[in-house]
C-alpha cells in the first residue's frame, strides 16, 4: 500500500502549501489586486460578448500586424511589473542604513533585483523591440505578411508563455535569487535547491525558443518577400537594423539555449558542468551566457538605431544623410558584437593579453555607432525639424545615449574596468544604454507608428508629458548612481552602513518617481487619446509625410496590406512615389491569397507552459503528459491542410473603394 | 611632457571639485594601484569628451536653429551624402580610439593583477632585496579569511598591512563566486572556488579603508565587509602581536565550522593555522578522506582512474546539515606519493599534533 506522503509527493512533485506566500503582506496584496483586475476584465470580455471576436482576431491570428500589436501589448504589461521592481529597489535603497533594515530583507529584495532584469530584458524590451519589426517590416517591404505566419503565431505565444512562468512565480513559489544572468555556482543545486532558478531556465527556454523561430521568419521575409525592384541597397534602413539584428537572433539565441540546457542538466540530472567538484568549471558558464548576453543588447539597440533614421528624416523633411554608411556601420557593429563578450568579465582573471584584445575591440564598435550619430546629425543639418513627439524622443536619445556611450568605452579599458566593475557605475552606465537608447527608441516607434496601426495619432500632450518626466527623472535616477559608482558603492546591496551615501539615494528615488509619472502619461495617453480618436483621426494613412512604404496603405491597412504589389524604383520608395505624382490604382482589383487563422500556436504554447511547471515542480507525470500532448499536437497540426483561403475580389474591391472614398472626403 | 602634466593637473582639479561633498575614492584613493587605475578612468573620459561635448552641443544646436519654425535657416532636403563629411565622421573617432586602445594595451599590462608590482608609488621604485607580504584571501559564506603564511595567523573580517610594503594576495573562495576589491588599494578580482586568483598591490597611506565583495554571493552579501588597516612598521608588528596573542588556532575542525553560512561575523583572530590548511580550502580537502582537486584533475590527465573511479568505494555522500540543501558528493582520498597508504587526512593529524 504507496504511504499517503509518497502519493502526494508523486502527484505534486516538492509543490505544497507552503509555496503559496501567505506570510508575505506585499504578495498578498498584489495577488488581491491581480485577482481583483482580472475579474474586471475577464467580465467586461464577458459582457461585451468579446470572447468569441478575442479567439477568432487575436488569439488565432496569423496576421502579422496584430501578432505585432499583441507583442507590444505584453511588452507594457510587463514593463508595469519590471518597473514595481524598480521602485522597490529604489525604495528600500533609499532608507536602508544603519539600524534601519527597510521593508525588504534580503530574501525578497534578491528576487527583485533578478526579477527586474530577467523581466525589462526578456518580457519588456524583446517584446516591444521584436513587436514593433513584426508590424513595421512586412509593410516597410511590400509585403502581405512575413514568411511563415503561423510561426509568427507561435512564436509570439511561446513568448507570451514564457513571461506567465515568471509571473506565476510570483505567487506559487519563489523566483531566482540570483542576479538576471543566474551565474554557477550560486545558480547550480548546492546553493539555489529551490525552484527560483528552475522557474528562470524553463520561462527562458520557452520565450527563447519564441524569439529563435521569429528571427529565423523576419529573415526569411525579407530576403526572400522585398517587393520587386527593392534591392538591398533600396530598403529602408529600419528593414537593414532589423534584417541584421534577427541575424544576431539567430546566431545567438541557441547559445543560450544551450547553456541554460547544460546548467538545468546539472540541476535536474547530477551532471557536473559548472559545478565546484567533480570537473565542473563555472567560468565556462559566464563566457557562454555572454557569448549570448553581449549581442542580446545589441538585438535590443540595433532595431531601435533604425526607428531613429525613420523619424529623423521624415520629421527633419531630409533624406537620411550617408545611408549606405548606416547599412555598412550597421553590418559592421553586427560582426564586432561577436568578438567583445569578455569585456563582461574582465576582472574574472583573464590576463592582460585576452583583456587587452576584448577591450579593444569593445572600443572599435563605438566607431561605427558614432558613426551613426553623426549621419542623424547632419540629417538634422539643414532640415526643417517638426517637433512632433516621435522626434522629441530622438533628440533626448542623442543627447542622453552618448553619456552611456562614453561610459561604455571608459569601462571598456580593463584596469578601469578593474575599479568599477560591479558598481552603480555599471549599473548606471547600461541604464543610460538601454533606458536613453533602447526604450526612448521604442516610445518614439510607438508614437510614430501607432496612427498606422490604429487610425488615429497619439495625443500629443500627454506624449511631451511622458516625454519630459522621463527625461528629466532618468537623469535625477542615474546620475547619482554614477557618483555612488565613483565612491565605491557595489551592486545588488540591500542595507547600508555609510550614511553618506543616503542623499543620493534618495535623489535616486526621486528620479524613479519622475519616471513612474512618465510611465503614467503614456497609460493617460493611451486612453485619452482613445477618447479623443476622431480629433486626432489619420484620414489619409500618411500624417507625418512619411518616405517609406507603410505609410502608402490606410491607417490601419487592410489585412492584405497592399491590393497590388508596389514597384520600386528609389530608396524612400514612399516618398519617390509621392514625387513621380503616384496615382493609386482604384480599379481592376483581384481576389488575394491569404494564409488562415489558426488556435495552435495557442494550445502549443499552454502545453509548453504546462510542460514548463511540472518540470519546476518536479511533476514528472504532468512533464511527460504535456510534451506527449505538444508532440500530438503538432503532429495533429501537420494535417491541418486548410491552412489559407482567398480573399474575394469584390471584398477587396469594397474595402479599396472604401479608402478612395475617405481619401477623397479628406481635401 | 607638458600634455601629460597638463593633463595631471586637469585630473587634480577635477577630482578635487568632484571631492567636494562627497568621497570619490575611486579617484581619491590611498594606493599606487588604485591611484593609476583613478587616473586612467579620469584620462579616459578627458579624451571622449573630446568628442561628446562637441556631439551633444551640436545636438542641441541644429535642434534649436533647423525646427521648422525658423523659415531663415537654409533648408536642403535633398542634400545627404558628403564624401569629405563622411571621412571626418569615421576618422575623428577612430584617431581617438586608437590613442585609448593603445593606452588600453599599455596599462592593462602594467596594471595586470598577476604582475609583481615594479614601483611603490610614482616617485620610488620597488628596493631590491624587498620580500612582499602575502595574504591568502578564503571569501566565505558571507565573510573573509585572511591568512598570513609569514606570520602564522589569520583573521576574520579584518585585513591589515603595512605602509609602502608590496602585498601579494592570494585568493579563492570556498563556495560561490565573490570579487575581493579594497577601492581605496586596487581594482578587484573575483574570488571562485577551486581556482586561485593574485592581486598585487601596495598602501601608500596609513589609514582604515573599506573592504567588500563585489560580485553578488547569496542572503549575506550586503554585510560581507571587512575594514583594511594601513599601519606603520611598528603598528603592523604591534596587530600581528595582539592576534597571536588573543587568537585561538585555526585547525581544520575550526575551519570546518567556520566554513558554514552566516553572516554579519564580527571580527575573529587565529593565532596559528593548521598546516597546509590554505592548499587545502584551495583544493576543496579539508574534510577528512576528501580527493583534493589538484590530485583529481593530475589523475585525469594521467587518463582516469577508470572504472575504480565509478565505483562506489571511490565517492562518500554527506550530508550538508541544512534544510533543503541536497547532499554534497564527495571523491574518496586515493593513494598519493605524499600518503601512499590513502590514509584519512584527520588522522595524519591526529598522530602529529602541531
Amino acid at each position: 500500500m504507496a504511504d499517503h506522503s509518497d502519493l502526494t509527493q508523486l502527484i505534486f512533485g516538492r509543490l505544497s502549501w507552503e509555496a503559496i506566500p501567505f506570510h508575505e503582506p506585499i504578495l498578498l496584496v498584489t495577488f488581491i489586486g491581480v485577482v481583483l483586475g482580472g475579474i474586471t476584465v475577464l467580465g467586461a470580455i464577458t459582457y461585451f460578448k468579446l470572447w468569441g471576436p478575442l479567439w477568432r482576431d487575436w488569439v488565432c491570428s496569423i496576421d502579422h500586424k496584430k501578432i505585432g500589436i499583441m507583442y507590444i501589448i505584453l511588452g507594457i504589461i510587463m514593463l508595469l511589473r519590471g518597473f514595481a521592481d524598480a521602485l522597490m529597489m529604489r525604495a528600500q535603497q533609499a532608507i536602508a542604513f544603519g539600524d534601519q533594515a527597510g521593508f525588504l530583507p534580503p530574501h525578497h529584495y534578491d528576487q527583485v533585483f533578478t526579477a527586474h532584469g530577467v523581466i525589462m530584458i526578456f518580457f519588456v524590451a524583446m517584446p516591444l523591440v521584436v513587436g514593433l519589426m513584426n508590424y513595421v517590416v512586412p509593410l516597410q517591404i511590400g509585403a502581405r505578411d512575413v514568411a511563415f505566419p503561423f510561426l509568427n503565431n507561435f512564436s509570439f505565444w511561446m513568448t507570451a508563455s514564457g513571461a506567465a512562468l515568471v509571473m506565476m512565480s510570483l505567487f506559487v513559489g519563489e523566483f531566482a535569487r540570483t542576479g538576471w544572468l543566474a551565474y554557477p555556482p550560486l545558480s547550480g543545486l548546492a546553493y539555489s535547491p529551490d525552484v527560483g532558478v528552475d522557474y528562470y531556465i524553463w520561462s527562458l527556454q520557452i520565450s527563447g525558443l519564441g524569439t529563435l523561430l521569429s528571427g529565423v521568419n523576419l529573415i526569411v521575409t525579407i530576403v526572400k518577400m522585398r517587393a520587386p525592384g527593392m534591392t538591398l541597397m533600396k530598403m529602408p534602413v529600419f528593414t537593414w537594423t532589423s534584417l541584421c539584428t534577427n541575424v544576431l537572433i539567430v546566431a545567438a539565441f541557441p547559445v543560450l539555449t544551450a547553456v541554460l540546457a547544460l546548467l538545468s542538466m546539472d540541476r535536474y540530472v547530477g551532471t557536473n558542468f559548472f559545478t565546484n567538484d567533480l570537473g565542473g568549471n563555472p567560468m565556462m558558464y559566464v563566457n557562454l551566457i555572454w557569448i549570448w548576453g553581449h549581442p542580446e543588447v545589441y538585438i535590443l539597440v540595433l532595431p531601435v538605431f533604425g526607428i531613429f533614421s525613420e523619424v529623423v528624416s521624415t520629421f527633419s523633411g531630409k533624406r537620411l544623410f550617408g545611408y549606405a554608411s548606416m547599412v555598412y556601420a550597421t553590418v559592421v557593429i553586427t560582426i564586432l558584437s561577436y568578438l567583445v563578450w569578455l569585456h563582461h568579465f574582465f576582472t574574472m582573471g583573464s590576463g592582460a593579453s585576452v583583456n587587452s584584445f576584448f577591450g579593444i575591440t569593445t572600443m572599435i564598435i563605438s566607431i561605427p555607432t558614432g558613426a551613426k550619430i553623426f549621419n542623424w546629425l547632419f540629417t538634422m543639418y539643414r532640415g526643417r525639424i517638426r517637433y512632433e513627439v516621435p522626434m522629441l524622443w530622438t533628440v533626448g536619445f542623442m543627447v542622453t545615449f552618448v553619456i552611456g556611450g562614453m561610459t561604455g568605452v571608459l569601462l571598456a579599458v580593463p584596469p578601469a574596468d578593474f575599479v568599477l566593475h560591479n558598481s552603480l557605475f555599471l549599473i548606471a552606465h547600461f541604464h543610460n544604454v538601454i533606458i536613453g537608447g533602447v526604450l526612448f527608441g521604442l516610445m518614439a516607434g510607438i508614437n510614430f507608428w501607432f496612427p498606422k496601426a490604429f487610425g488615429y495619432k497619439l495625443d500629443p500632450f500627454w506624449g511631451k508629458c511622458s516625454f519630459w518626466f522621463w527625461q528629466i527623472g532618468f537623469f535625477f535616477a542615474f546620475m547619482p548612481l554614477y557618483v555612488l559608482g565613483l565612491m565605491g558603492v557595489t551592486r545588488r546591496m540591500s542595507h547600508f552602513e555609510d550614511p553618506s551615501l543616503q542623499i543620493w539615494f534618495i535623489v535616486a528615488a526621486f528620479g524613479a518617481g519622475l519616471i513612474a509619472l512618465g510611465i503614467g502619461s503614456f497609460l493617460i495617453q493611451l486612453v485619452v487619446s482613445y477618447l479623443r480618436r476622431e480629433q486626432l483621426r489619420d484620414v489619409t494613412g500618411d500624417p507625418w509625410g512619411g518616405r517609406t512604404l507603410e505609410w502608402s496603405t490606410s491607417s490601419p491597412p487592410p489585412d492584405y496590406n497592399f491590393a497590388f504589389t508596389p514597384r520600386i524604383h528609389e530608396g524612400d520608395a514612399w516618398w519617390d512615389m509621392k514625387q513621380r505624382d503616384y496615382e493609386r490604382p482604384t480599379s481592376g482589383f483581384i481576389a488575394i491569397h491569404m494564409p488562415k487563422n489558426t488556435g495552435a500556436g495557442f494550445i502549443l504554447a499552454v502545453l509548453a507552459a504546462i510542460c514548463g511547471f511540472g518540470l519546476i515542480w518536479h511533476m514528472w507525470w504532468l512533464v511527460i503528459g504535456a510534451f506527449a500532448a505538444l508532440l500530438l499536437t503538432t503532429i495533429v497540426h501537420t494535417f491541418n491542410y486548410k491552412r489559407d483561403y482567398h480573399i474575394p475580389a469584390d471584398e477587396v474591391v469594397r474595402s479599396e473603394n472604401a479608402r478612395t472614398q475617405m481619401l477623397a472626403g479628406h481635401v | 611632457m607638458p600634455v601629460h602634466r597638463f593633463l595631471r593637473a586637469l585630473v587634480l582639479v577635477l577630482s578635487a571639485s568632484v571631492l567636494a561633498g562627497c568621497n570619490t575614492v575611486v579617484l581619491n584613493p590611498s594606493g599606487d594601484i588604485a591611484a593609476q587605475q583613478g587616473r586612467l578612468v579620469v584620462i579616459s573620459t578627458l579624451l571622449m569628451l573630446l568628442i561628446i561635448v562637441p556631439v551633444i552641443a551640436l545636438t542641441l544646436f541644429f535642434a534649436w536653429r533647423y525646427r521648422a519654425s525658423n523659415k531663415s535657416a537654409t533648408y536642403k532636403p535633398d542634400w545627404d551624402h558628403s564624401t569629405q563629411l563622411e571621412l571626418v565622421i569615421w576618422a575623428a573617432p577612430l584617431l581617438i580610439i586608437i590613442a585609448l586602445g593603445a593606452l588600453t594595451w599599455i596599462s592593462t599590462h602594467v596594471l595586470d593583477p598577476f604582475r609583481p608590482l615594479a614601483r611603490i608609488d610614482a616617485q620610488r621604485p620597488i628596493p631590491a632585496e624587498t620580500k612582499p607580504l602575502v595574504v591568502e584571501v578564503v571569501a566565505l559564506d558571507w565573510k573573509w579569511l585572511f591568512l598570513y603564511p609569514e606570520q602564522g595567523i589569520a583573521t576574520v573580517n579584518e585585513l591589515a598591512a603595512p605602509v609602502d610594503r608590496p602585498i601579494t594576495f592570494k585568493i579563492t573562495a570556498s563556495s560561490v563566486m565573490n570579487a575581493f576589491y579594497v577601492p581605496a588599494l586596487a581594482g578587484m578580482i573575483y574570488a571562485m572556488p577551486g581556482m586561485e586568483t593574485k592581486l598585487h598591490a601596495v598602501i601608500n597611506k596609513p589609514g582604515v579603508y573599506e573592504g567588500f565583495s563585489a560580485n553578488y554571493s547569496g542572503a549575506g552579501f550586503s554585510h560581507m565587509r571587512f575594514k583594511f588597516h594601513g599601519l606603520d612598521e611598528a603598528g603592523f608588528d604591534a596587530w600581528v602581536k595582539s592576534n597571536r596573542e588573543q587568537g585561538s588556532p585555526l585547525s581544520r575542525e575550526a575551519y570546518m565550522a567556520l566554513e558554514r553560512p552566516s553572516e554579519r561575523e564580527p571580527v575573529r583572530r587565529y593565532a596559528s593555522v593548521a598546516d597546509g590548511l590554505y592548499p587545502a580550502i584551495l583544493n576543496r580537502c579539508v574534510e577528512a578522506g576528501r580527493m583534493c582537486i589538484n590530485q583529481m584533475m593530475a589523475i585525469d590527465e594521467a587518463g582516469g582512474a577508470g572504472r575504480a573511479g565509478l565505483s562506489e568505494a571511490a565517492i562518500t555522500t554527506v550530508p550538508r546539515g541544512e534544510k533543503g540543501l541536497p547532499a554534497r558528493t564527495l571523491a574518496n582520498e586515493m593513494c598519493t606519493p605524499e600518503n601512499p597508504n590513502g590514509v584519512r587526512i584527520v588522522a595524519q593529524a591526529e598522530t602529529n599534533p602541531q
